[in-house]
C-alpha cells in the first residue's frame, strides 16, 4: 500500500496537480489543529450561556461563527439537544459523514460496518457496547447523516457543576458525548 | 449498510491516533486535494468507493477504500494514464485540473467545509409535519437514499434549504439543486413490530426521494 500511494503522489506531483508541502500541511491540520476540543468549547458555552444555546439550536453554523476562539465552521451544521426525555445519536450509514470541524476526523469505529449497520436498528445495543445504558422510556433519536448536513449532539450538563467556568466544563465534554455514543464525564472522573 | 446484521460488536480503540499509518494520511490529503481542485468532486469520490467490488469494500480498511477509489478515478477521469500508474511516474502531460495546482495557499480553503446550499429553483413541495413516503427507487448509479427507508412512510421534520443533488453531481451531470428535508421514521415502520418502540430514525432526504401520501 505504502509504495502504491507514494507512486500516486509522485505522479500527481510531477504533473503539477499538487505540491507535497500542501499535503503535509493538510495532514498536520487534522493531526494537530482540528479535533474534539473545538466541539467541547461549543458545548461548554451552550451550558453556561442560554442565549448562545438558543442560537446554537437555531442555526449552529451561524452561532459558532460568532465565537472567535473556535475554528470557523462550514454551513449546514445542526445541533441537537439531549434532554431527560430524548437521547440523540449520530451515524452515517452510507459512508462516514461527520462534523470534522467540530470533532476532527472520525474514529475507526464510526466508519466501520458494526456501527454503521446497527446504529439505526439497535441503538441501545450499540450503546451497551460503549458501556452506556439509558432509561427504558427515554426516546432515542438516531440521525443518519445522508446529505451534507452535519450533526453535533449537545449533551446534558452533568449535575454538580454549578458555577464552573467554561474551560473547566469543556474538560467534561467527550468526543463520544457529542456523537451520542457516550455521556459527558461526571465531576468525580475529572478529579481522578 | 443501515440495518444489515452480523457485523458484530462496535470495537472502540482507546486513545486512537488520527492515522494508524503514514500512508493513510497521504491518501486522505491526496483525495481532498483532487476534490478541492475540481477534479473529482465529493459525490464522485463517494460513488467510487461504493462501487468497489463488495468483497473488497467489506474487507478493506477505510483508507484502503479511499486509495483504491482515488487511484481508479484519476485514471477514469483522464488525469493519469493507467500506464503511468504502472510505471510509478508521469510519462506525459495530461489535462489540467479545473482549479489548477493545489498549493500551500489553498489550505485554508479546505479547512472549512464548502457550502452545498443553492438558490431554490422552485418552492418546496413538502411542508413540515407532512407525512411522506420514501420512494422505492433502486438506481445503479449514486444515490443518498438509504435502502432501509425505501417504500416506508415518515414525517417531514425540518426543511434544510436547497442543496447540490448528489445523484447527478456524482455522474458529472451538474448540481441540479433540490430541496433537502429531515424525514423521521418510527422504528416499527422500518423494522416491524418487534422494533424498539422508543426509537425514531431520521434521514436527510432530497425532494426526488419522496412522494406524497
Amino acid at each position: 500500500m505504502q509504495l502504491r500511494i507514494r507512486a500516486l503522489e509522485t505522479i500527481l506531483t510531477e504533473k503539477g496537480y499538487v505540491e507535497p508541502a500542501a499535503l503535509d500541511a493538510i495532514v498536520e491540520t487534522y493531526e494537530t489543529k482540528i479535533g474534539p476540543r473545538n466541539g467541547a468549547k461549543v458545548v461548554a458555552k451552550a451550558w453556561t450561556d442560554p442565549a448562545f444555546k438558543k442560537a446554537l439550536l437555531d442555526d449552529a453554523s451561524r452561532a459558532i461563527g460568532t465565537l472567535g476562539h473556535v475554528s470557523r465552521v462550514g454551513d449546514h451544521l445542526i445541533a441537537v439537544e439531549n434532554t431527560p426525555q430524548r437521547h440523540n445519536m449520530v451515524v452515517c450509514t452510507l459512508c462516514s459523514c461527520y462534523p470534522w470541524e467540530m470533532l476532527g476526523l472520525p474514529p475507526v469505529w464510526y466508519k466501520a460496518a458494526p456501527y454503521r449497520s446497527r446504529a439505526v436498528k439497535d441503538p441501545r445495543g450499540v450503546l451497551a457496547d460503549f458501556g452506556v445504558t439509558l432509561p427504558q422510556d427515554t426516546e432515542i433519536r438516531v440521525w443518519d447523516s445522508t446529505a451534507e448536513t452535519r450533526f453535533l449532539v449537545l449533551p446534558m450538563r452533568p449535575a454538580g457543576t454549578g458555577g464552573w467556568s467554561e474551560d473547566k466544563l469543556a474538560e467534561l465534554v467527550t468526543r463520544d458525548s457529542m456523537i451520542g455514543t457516550g455521556l459527558p464525564k461526571n465531576p468525580a472522573e475529572l478529579k481522578s | 449498510m443501515g440495518g444489515m446484521d452480523g457485523f458484530g460488536k462496535v470495537e472502540v480503540e482507546q486513545n486512537e491516533p488520527t492515522f494508524h499509518e503514514d500512508w493513510e494520511a497521504r491518501v486522505m490529503a491526496i483525495t481532498r486535494v483532487m476534490g478541492a481542485n475540481g477534479g473529482i468532486n465529493i459525490d464522485m469520490q463517494r460513488f467510487g468507493r461504493e462501487s468497489l467490488p463488495p468483497e473488497v469494500y467489506l474487507t478493506s480498511s477505510y483508507y484502503r477504500k479511499w486509495f483504491l477509489a482515488i487511484e481508479k478515478q484519476v485514471v477514469e477521469r483522464g488525469f493519469v494514464g493507467a500506464d503511468e500508474i504502472a510505471a510509478g511516474r508521469s510519462l506525459r502531460e495530461t489535462k489540467p485540473l479545473p482549479r489548477g495546482k493545489f498549493t500551500l495557499d489553498d489550505i485554508k480553503r479546505i479547512a472549512v467545509r464548502g457550502s452545498f446550499g443553492r438558490e431554490p429553483p422552485k418552492p418546496a413541495a413538502f411542508e413540515i409535519g407532512e407525512r411522506v413516503r420514501a420512494r422505492n427507487i433502486n438506481p445503479v448509479t449514486h444515490t443518498r437514499l438509504p435502502r432501509y427507508v425505501r417504500g416506508h412512510a415518515g414525517i417531514v421534520e425540518r426543511i434544510n434549504g436547497c442543496h447540490v443533488y448528489p445523484d447527478t453531481s456524482a455522474q458529472g451531470q451538474g448540481e441540479h439543486p433540490q430541496w433537502l428535508y429531515t424525514v423521521v421514521f418510527d422504528a416499527r415502520e422500518l423494522w416491524g413490530d418487534d422494533a424498539d418502540p422508543t426509537l425514531k430514525v431520521s434521514i436527510e432526504a432530497f425532494e426526488p426521494y419522496l412522494e406524497k401520501m
